[in-house]
């Protein structure tokens, strides 16, 4: 598979690594060239540095011809356009978006988008081990 | 009118204060603190809300539900975008500007669902194009809602046009030439009108036809 990864952070880089190990080709979308210290040094996959809503920067990342982007950048909304854009112009058939605060999820999921909200994930466990304890 | 007002920099600020000197009712919604107390001072407490227009909860406490009008003008397209997105989604707001300042970022934001788009880059670009006499297509002027676009064309040194009489010009559909200047003197053409170096014409086409008409402009 052909995978663009929007946000190089911890998430990102580690997506990218276990991507990369299992024989998928990887491409790297972060604004911070420090960002891609966090991949390992056998990452086979390509790096590029720019903002990820920019139609050019998704498209040196080879988004045409991309299987899933999965846009996992700190920013909800760089993360929602960038997926509407990976959508609605390239018709990337697999687009998975990260977004913090839950409302917006609500809003972007019932608009179709397939969404994963940290903040919810992270409050459910949290009060599971609570109420454990 | 009621209209909100997302991002509290210049073109928020002065938005606000020509709104309120129309004697419309505004809202200018600010998440930096200082920039939102400085906004208070000038304009008073009630025009300024100091949070993210994009979250939901802000747009609530804004009364975006009752808006005739948000007018989304940060400084970063994606919040632009997701505002109105979230506005019109969420609250139904009928009419919905973004500011852009990518001007590809234009066409994904209509076909998002954003009703208007104004693009500071686009416009410069445009003018300077307007400027320079010897551009062979300028847009002068989009009617979204109809389709159509007003351009303007000049009658370069390699244009294929020259010599030839508009009436035997395959235009492309939905295209007219309305206006014809020659030497700063306007007239309105015929199929008679035999064109000339340096001539400038004035048509209609519509969007469908734009990149038809624009190709056959080029020098062969």
């Amino acid at each position: 598979m052909r995978v663009v990864i929007l946000g190089c952070g911890r998430v990102g880089a580690r997506l990218a690594k276990m991507l990369d190990e299992s024989g998928h080709q990887v491409s790297m979308i972060d604004e911070n060239l420090e960002a891609f210290e966090r991949l390992p040094e056998a990452f086979g996959g390509q790096v590029v540095l720019g903002n990820g809503i920019d139609f050019d920067i998704l498209s040196q990342a080879g988004i045409e011809r991309a299987d899933a982007l999965c846009a996992l950048s700190n920013f909800d909304n760089t993360n929602i356009m960038a997926s509407q854009i990976a959508r609605e112009v390239f018709h990337v058939p697999r687009v998975i978006t990260r977004i913090y605060d839950p409302v917006r999820q609500d809003t972007f999921r019932e608009l179709g988008l397939e969404t994963v909200c940290p903040t919810r994930v992270g409050v459910a466990q949290i009060e599971a081990l609570i109420d454990i304890g | 009118m009621y209209v909100v007002v997302i991002g509290g920099g210049k073109v928020g600020y002065y938005l606000t204060k020509a709104l309120l000197e129309e004697r419309h009712e505004v809202l200018l919604v600010e998440r930096d603190f200082k920039r939102a107390r400085r906004i208070a001072e000038d304009f008073g407490q009630g025009v300024v809300l100091r949070g993210d227009g994009a979250e939901t909860a802000t747009l609530d406490r804004a009364g975006v539900g009752r808006a005739d009008v948000i007018c989304a003008v940060t400084g970063e397209d994606e919040d632009n975008l997701i505002v109105c997105q979230v506005a019109k989604r969420h609250f139904n707001v009928t009419r919905t500007i973004a500011r852009i300042n990518n001007p590809r970022n234009e066409e994904i934001f209509i076909r998002l669902g954003i009703d208007v788009t104004v693009s500071a880059t686009q416009f410069i670009i445009s003018l300077i194009e307007q400027e320079i006499p010897t551009t062979p297509f300028v847009n002068l002027l989009t009617l979204r809602s109809i389709g159509m676009e007003i351009v303007d064309l000049y009658m370069s040194d390699d244009c294929p046009w020259v010599g030839k009489r508009i009436g035997d010009l395959a235009l492309p559909t939905d295209t007219v030439l309305s206006l014809h200047i020659r030497n700063g003197i306007r007239a309105f053409p015929s199929t008679m009108t035999l064109l000339m170096r340096g001539d400038r014409l004035i048509g209609l086409t519509s969007l469908d036809s734009e990149h038809a008409l624009h190709e056959m402009l080029q020098p062969q």
